[in-house]
């Protein structure tokens, strides 16, 4: 297939995944905010979204502070907010409409209904509808669309890069979602105070279910919320769909069935091996934030080795 | 949809019975229901100079327009003729020229013309075929007589209205598809991939074809799109062809791709940016050496528009006469080229009565409709005719033939014209129906989508003899 159509697929996947993995992480830091223990303190809250000080810097030239209504309106609906989930709506539509001869007409009618249905809302209508719902439509639309490439597609090329971009978003997005948490990260144990301790409890808690694992976690290791499993749980568990292990599996796999003798498919191996090997307790100790940190540039430059190897129209 | 004497036509009888059955509010409930569909399947065209909000519909009218079998024949034998001449003409004068030098058309009308490529001149195109996608734009002025406004064998678009039209009626009105015997329109893709791969340069076995577009910002896209995806082709934009040791190659995933086809919807101006337009980002840098050698072809071939604009439209009968030895089945509208100082003169004393366009114009801009103009008007168009007389024609109005239509008063009839496609390559064949557009406004004369027009599905009305037809 054309690389500049392969180039836009991958996009497209990126991009509507983008907007779901928001929507999931906003409706984790609402529910966090509504909680008792946080009032006060909300500004930190919010705040924590913006990890670069670029993102700080646009957010603050158009809002006065880092409150519910002005972060919202930011990071769902702002359409000079290239990361919003109405830009990334929008950038997915337009690389849609940019290969829908190679796409299903099911796949274009979702992605297009999708945009349509969010082009005009405001945050009047966010207000209205209630933001939980919101932001809950955002990750059915989400849903409704993996479902029907899933459905639809072509077992072809065209179907490896829209998966592939698919589990490369998401893996940068469960690092960033547990990376947003860095600074909470200290050994927790029994000279905690009681109150931090119910504050990490619903914090993680709130966490896992915004990727809906809370349910794993709960039969996996049946035991109170503990930074280091919830860790280990999103990272190195493969039987968690949006754990890393379980997105680089599938990148391997695809990269494997493509072109298993290019540099993506080795580094993709590399990543793979870096992960099988991992354990926990070592990352605890090495420092869990300078492991989230490396692995995602590692993502990175898997992307852009997949880019130079496919995509590239010079 | 009435003949002269007043009676409903024959083609629109059983439809019009139907029609009488139904409620205002009905229609204009299937009408909301259409335009739903065409935003939901994203059939809009852009409009320039808007952001993402720039996407429009083309107004489109529930009621078809019915042509019987009849009728039909008589289009289907004219565009395939008018066609099958113009083709001859353009591999005339980029060969031996004899039209010229037996004294029919003007030289310097052809030699002069900005559409004209000296390029082309002694290349051999696959089938002498260089208009492979044609549109012949007609209207009916009386029972038997098709009159054409304007041939279109550059890039001529709008074809995936006429598709897209019929797949609409069909999802709202199931019903009168079951009762009538409409020409199914829906092999349109088809026919077109195998026009396009009986061109393919000689020894090609399993040609490659491509459609090339502008990019998706271009008005045309979704039909770009659209016939890339029926006929199972790639859609590729200039960045993604290059030309390597004298062929055209594309970039896929899996390495370059030889190119033997190029579907293309890109002016002849930028295909080329070392030939042309040095700052076209749309064209192929070398693809004009590709195809002087005959290593790839282009379709429509470039130069076509020498055969289309309103200055050549003129001699189109006599090129009928000349190459084919037949009598024109369509008639030409009655043209004044205003380069002749009698048509000036008589165009400069009537002009109140007559339709005045620019020669290269389109899209319905820079015309005069002498009726409905006023004083001041004509005056400011007699001095544009006096200051460049050969860059005008005239026409008299015509009594163009009305469909009813569905407007804000009720049903109402409004004026429309008719482009159908015609294909040539493998066998210059017409698709039985086409594209009618409708003036929208009361009295007006101008279906152009850009001045108001919208479109209507278009149904001929098969004999039948024709049902069984399997090629």
């Amino acid at each position: 297939m054309l690389s500049s159509t392969a180039d836009n697929l991958f996009w497209m996947a990126r991009y509507m995944e983008r907007s779901e993995n928001t929507a999931r992480l906003l409706t984790g830091l609402y529910h966090m905010s509504l909680l008792p223990a946080r009032r006060g303190a909300q500004a930190g809250l919010w705040e924590g979204l913006f990890q670069s000080e670029d993102e700080r810097e646009a957010f603050l030239a158009k809002y006065d502070g880092f409150r519910t209504d002005p972060v919202l309106t930011y990071m769902v609906l702002d359409r000079d907010n290239p990361s919003s989930i109405r830009s990334c709506v929008w950038s997915a539509r337009e690389n849609v409409r940019a290969t829908r001869h190679v796409l299903t007409t099911d796949m274009w009618e979702t992605i297009n209904s999708t945009w349509l249905d969010i082009a005009h809302v405001t945050y009047g209508d966010m207000l209205d509808m209630g933001h939980h719902d919101f932001l809950e439509w955002i990750k059915v639309r989400s849903h409704l669309f993996r479902g029907v490439a899933h459905g639809t597609m072509r077992r072809g090329d065209a179907f490896e890069f829209w998966r592939m971009g698919v589990f490369i978003e998401r893996a940068e997005n469960t690092i960033r979602l547990l990376a947003a948490r860095a600074h909470t990260f200290k050994p927790s144990g029994p000279a905690q105070r009681a109150d931090t301790a119910t504050l990490d409890y619903y914090q993680w808690g709130t966490l896992l279910r915004s990727v809906n694992a809370y349910k794993a976690y709960r039969e996996i290791y049946k035991s109170q919320i503990d930074l280091r499993r919830v860790v280990e749980l999103l990272t190195l568990n493969p039987e968690i769909p949006r754990s890393v292990m379980a997105c680089v599996e599938e990148i391997y796999e695809i990269l494997e069935g493509l072109r298993p003798r290019s540099r993506s498919f080795e580094h993709a191996n590399d990543l793979l091996t870096r992960l099988q090997s991992a354990r926990i307790d070592r990352i605890y100790r090495t420092g869990m934030s300078r492991f989230l940190e490396d692995y995602r540039s590692g993502l990175h430059e898997l992307s852009l080795q997949i880019q130079k190897d496919f995509l590239m129209i010079q | 949809m009435h003949a002269a004497d007043g009676d409903i036509r024959d083609a629109y009888r059983d439809y019009s019975a139907w029609l009488t059955d139904q409620s205002i509010d009905r229609l204009r409930q299937k009408h909301e229901q259409a335009d739903l569909l065409f935003r939901r399947l994203g059939i809009t065209f852009t409009v320039y100079g808007e952001d993402e909000g720039g996407e429009r519909l083309i107004p489109f009218d529930v009621i078809p327009r019915i042509l019987s079998a009849d009728e039909w024949s008589i289009l289907e034998r004219g565009a395939i003729q008018r066609v099958d001449a113009l083709n001859a003409f353009l591999h005339d004068i980029y060969h031996d020229q004899e039209i010229i030098r037996a004294g029919v058309v003007p030289a310097e009308l052809v030699m002069t013309n900005e559409a004209f490529q000296p390029q082309m001149l002694g290349l051999d195109m696959p089938k002498q075929v260089y208009a492979h996608v044609s549109g012949v734009d007609a209207v009916r002025v009386d029972d038997k007589t098709f009159y054409v406004l304007e041939d279109n064998v550059r890039t001529p678009s709008g074809v995936s209205y006429m598709l897209e039209n019929r797949e609409t009626m069909m999802r709202l009105f199931p019903d009168l598809f079951a009762q009538s015997v409409v020409a199914p329109v829906d092999r349109y893709p088809e026919y077109l991939l195998r026009s396009l791969q009986a061109v393919a340069p000689a020894g090609v076995d399993d040609p490659t074809v491509v459609l090339m577009t502008p990019g998706q910002y271009n008005s045309a896209y979704f039909e770009h799109a659209f016939l890339a995806m029926e006929m199972g082709i790639e859609l590729v934009e200039g960045r993604d062809l290059f030309v390597d040791s004298g062929s055209i190659f594309m970039r896929t995933t899996e390495g370059p791709k030889r190119v033997d086809v190029i579907y293309r919807r890109v002016d002849d101006g930028f295909l080329d940016p070392l030939a042309y337009n040095p700052d076209s980002a749309l064209g192929v840098p070398g693809i004009l050496s590709v195809v002087r050698s005959g290593r790839v072809t282009v379709c429509n071939a470039m130069g076509t528009g020498v055969a289309d604009d309103k200055a050549m439209y003129v001699y189109v009968p006599d090129m009928i006469r000349f190459y084919l030895g037949e009598e024109p089945v369509l008639q030409n509208v009655p043209t004044y080229s205003c380069r002749k100082p009698d048509d000036l003169k008589y165009v400069l004393d009537h002009i109140s009565e007559l339709v005045v366009k620019e020669v290269h114009g389109s899209g319905g801009y820079g015309m005069l409709v002498g009726p409905k103009a006023t004083k001041a008007q004509c005056d400011e168009f007699k001095k544009l005719l006096k200051a460049e007389p050969e860059n005008y024609i005239a026409q008299p109005t015509l009594a163009l033939s009305t469909c009813p239509t569905l407007v804000e008063e009720g049903i109402a009839p409004r004026h429309v014209d008719l482009r159908p496609y015609v294909l040539s390559g493998e066998k210059t064949r017409v698709m039985p129906g086409g594209l009618t557009r409708v003036a929208l406004k009361a009295g007006s004369l101008v279906v152009n989508s850009s001045q108001g027009g919208g479109t209507k599905d278009t149904w001929v009305l098969e004999a039948p003899a024709e049902i069984s037809e399997t090629d």
